[in-house]
């Protein structure tokens, strides 16, 4: 595996393999002291275009654990501002030697283009409204963990619910869990559905609540106010929130799972951590684990090159 | 090379000789190299038990410290499982073929991490030479000279000796 920039590129083997080696990397992260010289020497560079402290913050601490040398540059300190060219930047940057690229940028397509300017590899760490695959592999790492299923996720009943159509990590989502073998509907009203959804769709929260294993809640961003796409942040809680009513008619077994930063009140009205099924802080934690074995695959595996004897 | 039988007999010595070396087994550890050396450390673990009493066992995944990183590729889900503290612990690693010794270096940085043990000893199926660091076994299945472009199979049926396929370096 040489890049990482969308789910589809890697296909479901390399889904699985990533998420078997996360099981590995978790062990790692449960040592007193989580770290190991896997990636020695290597340097990995956080190319941020657009802020996301979370996933900065994953992605260094996943690459500092494997002992790999991190530089970060967001937008505000680069010299992006200064009328530098990506280009540029990618190939002033590559030339300090750098083995992997995190990029983040707002327009969807950037990881393709950067890649074709270095010879390092490219980790997606979101791009527009496309794609952010380390957040669809760390959530289908926290389903499988938390529900024991080992392989796959065939015949799971999955729920995306809020503003699928801006939404790269419903993008995302889709794509992992259906590769996996789960059935996913989308839930929005039609205004906040792509125009030709990946799954199928309803508008109709209450139809799909209690025959779902996986409630996925979707940040609803201001900005779609002002658009009009939503009447009002009180209609959409209304409708697709979940209240506690609604939270009473998920199954026992039921995980529910938001990428955050929450808005508490607008897409969740309860205290996520009276939620039996919540996994929201296990997905935060399987996020380091994750991008570790993304990392380690990337940089440490190993291709087409014969064994030794010795295994 | 060796059959069923042989591997049986070659753990029960071994397991014998671990008793014998330790007095006893206060403070022994049996960890297998992930992959082939777990079904061996479980093996000679129960062998350990027939003889005296129950030790603990695990598994140790070398991977993460090779020095070979990026040169070879890795298997996904083997893992470390450390099942006690090991400082101060008597370690047996367990290992299906020793080589050229990498594995074992590795696997000693990985033990490293999980605490300081009274000491390390090394117990292997097969010996079949051609070390490349200062590496030696405590215990010793079979010694079996090879050349270096053969490959060593080791499972609970016996122990073959194959050419490599063509095109492996």
């Amino acid at each position: 595996m040489k890049h990482l920039r969308s789910i589809e590129e890697i296909g479901t083997d390399g889904v699985l393999r990533l998420l078997d080696l996360t099981d590995t990397m978790v062990e790692v992260n449960r040592r007193p002291n989580p770290r190991v010289p896997a990636l020695r020497g290597k340097t990995v560079c956080n190319l941020f275009f657009e802020d996301s402290t979370r996933t900065r913050l994953s992605f260094e601490t996943a690459a500092k654990r494997l002992s790999a040398d991190v530089m970060t540059f967001t937008v505000g300190t680069s010299s992006v501002n200064k009328g530098e060219s990506l280009r540029d930047t990618i190939e002033t940057v590559a030339a300090m030697g750098v083995d992997a690229f995190v990029v983040r940028h707002g327009s969807s397509g950037v990881p393709w283009q950067v890649s074709r300017w270095t010879t390092a590899s490219i980790v997606n760490g979101g791009d527009g409204w496309h794609g952010h695959p380390t957040q669809a592999l760390l959530d289908a790492y926290t389903v499988r963990t938390a529900l024991g299923r080992t392989g796959g996720l065939d015949g799971l009943r999955v729920a995306i619910v809020g503003d699928i159509r801006h939404s790269r990590v419903a993008r995302s989502n889709v794509e992992v869990f259906t590769a996996l073998g789960a059935d996913v509907t989308l839930v929005a009203p039609a205004t906040l559905l792509p125009p030709a959804p990946p799954a199928p769709t309803t508008a109709d929260l209450d139809e799909v609540i209690e025959k779902v294993d996986v409630l996925y809640l979707l940040r609803m961003q201001q900005e779609r106010m002002q658009e009009a796409l939503v009447p009002s942040l009180r209609e959409y809680s209304a409708r697709f929130g979940l209240t506690a009513q609604r939270a009473h008619r998920l199954p026992e077994h039921a995980l529910v799972m938001h990428p955050g930063p929450m808005n508490r009140g607008v897409e969740i009205l309860v205290d996520p951590a009276e939620l039996p099924g919540a996994v929201i802080t296990q997905q935060v934690t399987n996020g380091v684990a994750v991008r570790m074995a993304v990392l380690f695959e990337l940089l440490g595996a190993g291709r087409d090159v014969p064994t030794e004897s010795t295994p | 090379m060796l059959g069923p039988d042989d591997v049986r007999r070659a753990m029960t010595r071994m397991a014998h000789e671990i008793l014998e070396r330790n007095r006893g087994l206060d403070g022994v550890v049996v960890l297998g190299i992930q992959v082939g050396g777990v079904w061996l450390a479980e093996r000679l673990a129960a062998e350990i038990a027939a003889i005296d009493r129950a030790v603990p066992v695990g598994s140790i995944d070398a991977a993460l410290y090779r020095d070979d990183i990026g040169l070879r590729p890795v298997s996904p889900a083997a893992r470390s499982d450390v099942p006690v503290d090991l400082g101060g612990a008597t370690v047996v690693l367990v290992d299906d073929v020793l080589f050229t010794g990498r594995t074992v270096r590795a696997a000693l940085d990985a033990v490293a991490d999980y605490g300081r043990p009274r000491t390390v000893q090394l117990a292997v199926l097969v010996d079949r030479g051609h070390r490349e660091l200062p590496i030696r076994p405590d215990y010793v299945g079979k010694n079996l000279p090879t050349s270096a472009h053969e490959e060593v199979r080791a499972t609970a049926d016996g122990v073959e000796i194959v050419e490599r396929p063509a095109g492996a370096a």
